[in-house]
This record gives structure tokens, C-alpha cells and sequence, in this order.
């Protein structure tokens, strides 16, 4: 058994959020998190929190208590949730504390995410190169190239998600469309369209953490972090905004941290009951199924037709709706794959409770400029 | 006629019309590197010396940037002026693979391992009235230069 295990979460529901900012939806999903496991925030022995746009996360002591305690913001991309539970976990393995609190939270504008180039003229912005969603349509260009795989099975993980997403009361997008729905949708970055992708939004997750040898004073039913790892690029790996990429090749930060992680909790891909991968866009989660190990590279186009992915597949993959039915508040992104897992392994998932009576649950979080973060976490 | 600027400085340089992309290369290891920096993450040397990259290539991967992007930073035309445009990757032979706009946006004619050459490309007109441009990338034998450039 590990040495971490979580044993509060809270969560802000997630979408467009009018009235309501982005760190008061955080202070919303701290209490919820509190209320779950009976504790008061003077409990919390330290804090780590991330956001983007919605301001410096530790500045939400005003309102939730002014108690002293160390509280660090992280901040790292798409990957600031993963990271900051990383580092929550890290605190409490070290011994320097016994229990204490992970917080992502956002509000983005409507959009895709303005991206600011250095100071001066700003060749790469300027150009109408500073955009994720370019990045998405051409790793997946190629991918189809190398690997078969067709623009139906894009269609497919679209149309799940927002499937999943309709059983999920905290989602944005509760609507399921049809596979030809999707595919008829305006197209943003070919080969990807307007459902392929996940749009930047709002919400907010917080979670309890405590030492293992400790949970159960806190709740009955604790769930053990078997590994958090986070990894960047490495020479060679292909990610989003880079004017330029080596022609040598490497797996990307996500096959390492899926290794790692492996490596830390002692198990492989086979061992997994139910796994969130981040899915920036439709493609995205159909790549990521192979870097993270769970398949083959282009054995997806036979997994998909054959529903493994599915709630009730051999294999459920982002049972809540992942980034296309909840959006991506890019610091509580990471976090929600957690919660979530956590549900899934409690049993309280409800309608989307996925079948397999699942004891370990696999989370993948990928951002700019090439981080991933993997958790495994079981029962 | 306009004066012709480039985007910004040090990115290529434009001699009769036509665009060098300006980039470094390890002397340690010989990586290159595109745009120019010191430190290379490859083998870690911090010696580089400044290399003009080839002016052709292949496609590597593409898509098509159908909306438009927010202005700032985008200097291009949007709005109702709006031009979708390629983006993609061309692998310069032995040297790197360099992200740029493609003067060809319909998906019917870009095929991964075309032939691609470097161009100029019209952004806008800035404050000054100077005519902005960047570089991008045109498949083979369907370009030409853009007349009365300053060099």
C-alpha cells in the first residue's frame, strides 16, 4: 500500500459560470472537499494550488481562513492539477506534513486561449502560429498517416464523451450528439471540428490528502495514491507551440510519465479498471491510449468499433465526459480526472458508475509546452 | 510602394523578394535549432554558431487554421477580411523540422511528403504603413517572388 491516500474531494460544478469567479469556485470546491471528510480548513496543515486566469490561489485564505498555513501556487500548464497534487503528495511522503489540501480553479475567456508572445514584436502570434488547436490538428494529421486511423473514430471518442457527459451532473456539455453530428460540425482545424474539441471554461476541484496510516480517521472509505509522476519533453518529442521540432524522434513526456508511474505502483496497463486521458481534442485521447500503454499504436480504430472504451467496455476511458463535455479550467483540469477516478473506485459514480467493481484508476493530464502528469490510484 | 518589413528581426532575412530562415547550429553536436538560440538542448553545449537554413523541404504534417485567430497577437486580416490559411511542418533535409504557414489551405491539395519551398507571405499594413510579412511555405512550382521587395 502506498504511503498517501486522499479522503475529501470537492468540486465546483464545471462550464460557464457567469457571476462567479474563478477563485470563489475554488473556495467552493474547498468546502465541499472539508464537508466530505468532517474536517475544518484550520485542519489543513498545507496547501497547493494552481490557476491560470483566476488569480493567485493562494490569495483565497482571506475568505476560507487566515490559519498560517504554508500554502504553495503552482502553476504548469494544463498540467497545473496533476502537478499540484504531485507536489501535495511529495509534502506528505517527505514527513513535513501529515495532512493538507490540493485546489485547482479557473475562468478563461470564451475561445481559444489567447496566447501571449514574448515582449517586443511578436513574430509567432503575429504570424497566426500561436494557436493549441493547430498543434492538435497536425499531431493527429500525422498520426493518421502513420497509424490508419480515420476521421470516424475521431467522431466516435466525441460523441462518447458527450455521451458520459450527459450522466455527469457536474459537465457543461450534458447534450450527447451523434457521431454524424460531430462530423458535420464547423471545422476548426482539419481534420478536427468544432465537437472534436474541448473548449477553455470554468470550475473548481479540491482534494484531502492525509498519510495512509491516518485515513481512516478521516473517512471509511479511503482511496491510496499508488504513484503521481510528472514529466516534460525530451529532445525529439513533438509538441504544442513549437516553431520548430528535432527530425530525431522521442515518445513524448506522456509515455515517460505512464512509465514512471507504472514503475512506482508496481503494475501495468492490464491492471487498470477505468482511466481519465486528457482530451484536449478527439484525437488527443486516441493518441494518448497508446503512449499512456493501454494499446498498441492504431489498435484504437478496433477498440473504438468495438465500444472498449465505453462505460461498459473492457476499458471505460473518461467516464465523466473528460475535456469535451466539461471543458478545461486549465488549473482544475487535472484535478477533476482524480475526482472523478475517486467516485468510480467509492462506487458513487452513479449513472456513469462503471460496472467492473474497479479497484485501480488510471488519470493522464497533458499541457504546454510538454508536461504530463499520471496518477494511479486504487482502493 | 510600400516599404516591406519583416514580422520581426533576426526571424529570416528577405534578399530580392525571397525569405532565408535564420536558425543556429551546435558546434558541439550539430543540431540545429530554429529560431536562433543559445544553449542546446540536445547535448547541452552552449556553443552555437549562426547557420541560414535550406530553403526547401517536405511536408511533414499540416492542417488548415479555418477561424479566425485573436488580434492581438494575430496581425493578419480577421473578422470578415478573414483568409484561412495552411500551417504546417516542413522537414529542411538533415537539418530540422520548422512550423510555418502554407500558402495552400485546401485539404485536397496537401499531402504529407510534397515538396515545399519558402516564401514570403502579405500579413498587414502597421501603424507606419509598412507592409508586414512573414514567412511561409509554398508547395513546388506553384510560387514566385513577391514583387518589388526591399531587400
Amino acid at each position: 500500500m502506498s504511503n498517501v491516500a486522499i479522503v475529501g474531494i470537492g468540486m465546483h460544478e464545471f462550464g460557464r459560470n457567469d457571476g462567479i469567479s474563478g477563485m470563489d469556485q475554488g473556495v467552493v470546491a474547498v468546502r465541499r472537499a472539508l464537508a466530505d471528510c468532517g474536517q475544518q480548513w484550520s485542519d489543513m496543515q498545507f496547501a497547493v494550488g494552481g490557476s491560470m486566469d483566476g488569480g493567485a490561489a493562494d490569495t483565497m485564505v482571506s475568505r476560507v481562513g487566515l490559519t498560517g498555513l504554508p500554502f504553495t501556487n503552482v502553476v504548469n500548464g494544463c498540467a497545473t492539477g496533476g502537478t499540484a497534487l504531485a507536489q501535495a503528495v511529495n509534502t506528505i511522503e517527505s514527513g513535513a506534513a501529515d495532512i493538507g489540501m490540493a485546489i485547482g480553479f479557473d475562468k478563461h475567456e470564451p475561445g481559444s486561449f489567447r496566447i501571449k508572445g514574448p515582449r517586443g514584436k511578436d513574430w509567432y502570434g503575429g504570424s497566426g502560429l500561436a494557436l493549441t488547436t493547430q498543434f492538435f490538428g497536425m499531431k493527429i494529421t500525422r498520426y493518421m498517416h502513420e497509424y490508419g486511423i480515420t476521421q470516424a473514430s475521431l467522431a466516435k471518442v466525441a460523441s462518447k464523451a458527450f455521451r458520459n457527459g450527459a450522466l455527469n451532473p457536474m459537465a457543461w456539455r450534458r447534450k450527447p450528439l451523434s457521431e454524424q453530428e460531430v462530423l458535420d460540425s464547423l471545422m476548426l482545424s482539419y481534420p478536427l471540428t468544432q465537437y472534436m474539441f474541448c473548449s477553455p471554461g470554468e470550475g473548481g476541484v479540491a482534494m484531502i490528502l492525509c498519510r495512509a496510516d491516518k485515513a481512516k480517521e478521516y473517512t471509511d472509505r479511503p482511496i491510496y495514491l499508488q504513484a503521481a509522476a510528472v514529466r516534460t519533453r525530451k529532445f525529439g518529442s513533438f509538441e504544442v507551440l513549437a516553431p520548430s521540432i528535432a527530425i530525431e524522434h522521442d515518445p513524448g513526456p506522456t509515455s515517460a510519465a505512464s512509465k514512471a508511474a507504472f514503475e512506482m505502483a508496481g503494475i501495468g496497463p492490464r491492471d487498470i479498471d477505468v482511466a481519465q486521458l486528457q482530451d484536449t481534442e478527439a484525437g488527443a485521447e486516441i493518441m494518448h491510449m497508446a503512449e499512456n500503454g493501454f494499446c498498441e499504436h492504431g489498435e484504437q480504430e478496433h477498440m473504438l468499433a468495438n465500444g472498449e472504451t465505453e462505460i461498459n467496455g473492457r476499458l471505460p476511458v473518461n467516464t465523466d465526459g473528460g475535456c469535451l463535455a466539461n471543458g478545461e479550467p486549465i488549473g482544475a483540469s487535472g484535478l477533476r480526472q482524480v475526482y472523478e477516478n475517486v467516485l468510480q473506485l467509492r462506487g458513487d459514480a452513479g449513472e456513469r458508475q462503471v460496472p467492473n467493481d474497479p479497484k485501480v484508476a488510471y488519470t493522464h493530464v497533458y499541457g504546454a509546452p510538454g508536461i504530463s502528469g499520471v496518477t494511479i490510484l486504487s482502493r | 510602394m510600400a516599404t516591406m518589413v519583416a514580422v520581426a528581426d533576426g526571424i529570416f532575412s528577405i534578399d530580392n523578394g525571397s525569405p532565408t530562415l535564420l536558425g543556429s547550429r551546435c558546434t558541439n553536436c550539430g543540431n540545429h535549432m530554429f529560431p536562433r538560440q543559445s544553449g542546446c538542448p540536445k547535448c547541452m553545449f552552449n556553443t552555437q554558431e549562426d547557420v541560414e537554413l535550406a530553403t526547401t523541404g517536405t511536408l511533414w504534417t499540416w492542417t488548415v487554421q479555418a477561424f479566425p485567430p485573436k488580434a492581438p497577437p494575430y496581425l493578419g486580416p480577421i473578422g470578415d477580411d478573414f483568409v484561412p490559411y495552411g500551417v504546417g511542418y516542413v522537414e529542411l533535409d538533415g537539418q530540422i523540422r520548422v512550423e510555418g504557414r502554407l500558402t495552400e489551405s485546401d485539404p485536397a491539395k496537401l499531402v504529407i511528403g510534397m515538396e515545399m519551398e519558402l516564401v514570403l507571405e502579405h500579413l498587414g499594413v502597421d501603424d507606419d504603413g509598412n507592409d508586414v510579412v512573414t514567412y511561409a511555405f509554398a508547395p513546388v512550382a506553384s510560387t514566385g517572388t513577391i514583387e518589388g521587395a526591399a531587400s
